[in-house]
């Protein structure tokens, strides 16, 4: 009787792996007489993590990301930016190691990269930062980028960054059309921290909103995280609930898209793969790829030295969905006033053109939602101004500590 | 801010603790404390949505969840009945196999659009004043099979013999065994239902509630708490279904109270200083902690609701429990 419970069980296991792994395919090997750059590598324990090798006779390039390769959001972009380099550029392996923690465990798996003979490391967390300046010191020849922080060393330590401004601002345009259009002036913003990133992109979706609907208010949620799907759309209900129309979101899923009840509106934020129901308005995505060529092919001829790269749209780096491109309008934004969609489609052209940028998203007048004039007519904030608070040690005059006038949230004192 | 809109919010989020928490009493009356109930909803979640996904069709998913759980279940049926191993160790192992299966198999999956479980109002009830609009309406279908399976669960192991059975072999299997009660049996069969329960519990969120594959995101900790929910509650069902939906209102009470300028005619603190949220995000783990030592020593001196027998393996023969 035993005997027979254990062999059902053991069946049942069997099968049950064996239906779910359905459908997978293994990956292709390419054959060549060469060598391969493009050819799967061992992987070597580190701690909980598995660490690829290099391949020898390649320009190696390792990439750490904070979620899974897949996470349909900011880690996803950086996955989609690493195929571009192994596509686009001859004689270049790349690897990366996912769902590292931020802290003592980025260190470990950056330095195990940098010794085992990565020529360049892309560290895409803002916690990542920390760990790729120390490992960059210990390893001179290597060349380590880090995303979305604010150090550098001079040499072979830099920071990469851009003006996702430009695009919320183009969103809060589209979000403010449909708002109008809906007859409902209620729109949300899921924030995570109360950071400088998070209060700018905030507030250029405000100033967004305010060109196509002067009567809209924004209610905010923080969530605290960058990344919890299930908590994402749990704040997305809870701007939906209070009457939001369109939820624009600084976090990494597609949640407010999928929290969205019938005749409202989510955008989605990183990855430009994520705006897949009819419920999404647009996704404000990401495009590493030619940025992060152009680092590695710097890094390769020696002319890359690590320093404050930050982009602005005319590097083709910031994508808004549906008006890139070869890409369609989603169906909620296809309906939207022609004049609306015309503005969005000029504004987006003079950004790639480089003849908008963050600057001119952030020129005045502008005024904060405790009636203080942040910028009078004719004024724009400075690039300290967008990135720091003076509390912080930072040098800004006008810091981003503040809210748009159409922002119905406050700021505690820091 | 509304209360409605949180108790409604509490009611959707908490199923999912409350299917897990049920498996869990059942299994726990039985004998076999199960700790890996996190990897079960785990795998349950993955399945249910790699096969709506693959099948478009959210029944099946619903189904394959529910059977994930279970499968994987009986590996710690295995190991702590047949082989009489520790359940603590089995169990946390148990987690740790789960996640890592689903997260193998469940690569590729995030950002895919499964089918999902529909969401209805129930006829007549929901045309009750109030009530039926809180309760009644436009739920999915699995938080009104919450509101069955809970009297149902607790009718079944307090007024029907199986449940004294099933009792008996969690306070004292020798005792069981000696009136012809088969207590390796009952023990699988509950090991099993409690697994279908956290495969379900995962179903719940990845085609129902929160729909979406995102690896170990997906539970994030729920089932821990479901565990902690199930001490908490004496193993019973009533007071497991007040605690998960309590905890599920608590979740989006922390969101909403960020939006109102005031708060019950005062000024609301959490709309000037968002910051406050992070102490009310923190509640449900303090709770979680408060409930898991308070539960643990109180169950331990005076066995006040707890199954006699839980943790122990029995060896037909020997003596003991």
């Amino acid at each position: 009787m035993k005997k027979k419970i254990i062999m059902f069980v053991c069946f049942l296991l069997i099968l049950s792996i064996g239906l779910v792994g359905c459908g997978e395919t293994a990956p292709e090997e390419e054959e060549g007489t060469e060598v391969d750059c493009r050819a799967e590598t061992t992987a070597e324990s580190v701690g909980s993590y598995q660490v690829p090798a290099p391949i020898e006779g390649c320009y190696n390039v390792a990439f750490v990301y904070v979620g899974p390769h897949d996470d349909g959001g900011w880690s996803q972009s950086h996955d989609v930016g690493r195929l571009y380099v192994e596509e686009n550029l001859e004689g270049v392996h790349t690897a990366y190691v996912e769902n590292v923690a931020e802290g003592a465990d980025s260190e470990q798996v950056t330095r195990s990269l940098a010794r085992k003979g990565f020529d360049v490391i892309f560290t895409t967390s803002f916690g990542f930062m920390d760990s790729s300046e120390i490992v960059a010191n210990e390893f001179p020849d290597v060349d380590i980028i880090h995303v979305s922080g604010y150090k550098a060393n001079g040499e072979n330590f830099g920071n990469l960054m851009g003006a996702m401004e430009n695009i919320k601002y183009l969103a809060g345009m589209l979000a403010g059309s449909r708002a109008m259009m809906d007859g409902n002036p209620k729109l949300g913003y899921m924030a995570t921290f109360p950071i400088p990133e998070e209060l700018r992109l905030g507030n250029a979706f405000a100033l967004g909103v305010e060109e196509t609907c002067p009567e809209c208010t924004i209610d905010v949620r923080f969530i605290n995280t960058w990344h919890d799907p299930i908590l994402e759309q749990e704040g997305a209900e809870s701007l939906f609930s209070a009457g939001a129309q369109v939820v624009m979101t600084g976090a990494d899923t597609p949640a407010p898209a999928i929290a969205a009840p019938e005749g409202k509106w989510g955008i989605t934020y990183d990855y430009y793969g994520n705006c897949t129901l009819d419920t999404c308005l647009t996704s404000m995505y990401w495009n590493w790829g030619p940025e992060y060529a152009k680092i590695v092919e710097g890094s390769r001829e020696g002319t890359w030295k690590g320093g404050w790269q930050y982009f602005d749209g005319d590097t083709g780096a910031l994508g808004l969905y549906g008006f890139m491109e070869g890409e369609e309008l989603m169906p909620g934004v296809a309906e939207l006033p022609e004049e609306d969609l015309q503005m969005v489609r000029d504004i987006l052209d003079q950004m790639l053109a480089g003849e908008f940028t963050r600057f001119d998203v952030f020129s005045g007048p502008i005024v904060d939602n405790q009636g203080n004039v942040i910028l009078e007519e004719g004024e724009s904030l400075e690039q300290l101004d967008l990135d720091g608070f003076k509390e912080f040690g930072s040098e800004c005059e006008t810091c981003m500590y503040w809210w748009n006038e159409n922002i119905t949230a406050e700021l505690p004192d820091l | 801010m509304s209360f409605e809109v949180i108790l409604r919010a509490g009611l959707a989020t908490g199923t999912i603790l409350i299917f897990a928490s049920l498996g869990e009493i059942l299994a726990e009356r039985s004998g076999v404390m199960n700790l890996g109930v996190e990897g079960m909803m785990l795998i349950g979640a993955m399945a249910a949505f790699k096969v709506a996904f693959t099948t478009q069709n959210a029944w099946l998913g619903l189904l394959a969840g529910i059977l994930a759980g279970g499968i994987l279940s009986l590996a710690h049926g295995v190991v702590t009945i047949h082989f009489q191993a520790d359940q603590t160790v089995s169990g946390l192992s148990l987690t740790f196999l789960g996640t890592g299966l689903a997260l193998v198999l469940g690569e590729g999956l995030t950002g895919k659009n499964a089918a999902i479980l529909p969401s209805l109002d129930i006829p007549l009830l929901s045309s009750i004043p109030w009530f039926g609009r809180i309760f009644f309406t436009d739920f999915n279908i699995l938080v009104y099979l919450g509101y069955i399976l809970v009297p149902l669960t607790w009718f079944y192991i307090h007024k029907t013999r199986p449940g004294m059975h099933l009792k008996a072999v969690g306070e004292k299997p020798s005792a069981a065994d000696t009136l012809g009660i088969n207590v390796y049996r009952l023990r699988y069969i509950y090991t099993f239902i409690g697994g279908c329960m956290a495969g379900l519990a995962g179903a719940a969120i990845s085609i129902a509630i929160s729909p979406g594959w995102y690896s170990s995101l997906t539970t994030s900790g729920q089932g821990w708490i479901a565990i902690a929910l199930v001490i908490f509650a004496h193993w019973n069902p009533f007071p497991a279904a007040l605690g998960g939906y309590f905890f599920g209102m608590l979740r989006r009470f922390t969101l909403d109270l960020q939006g109102p300028m005031t708060f019950l005619g005062m000024r609301n603190p959490f709309f000037y200083d968002h910051n406050l949220v992070f102490f009310l995000q923190m509640t449900p783990f303090i709770l979680t902690i408060i409930a898991l030592v308070w539960g643990s020593s109180t169950a331990r001196r005076k066995r006040r609701g707890a199954p006699a027998a839980l943790g122990v393996p029995y060896i037909r023969g020997e003596r003991g429990l």
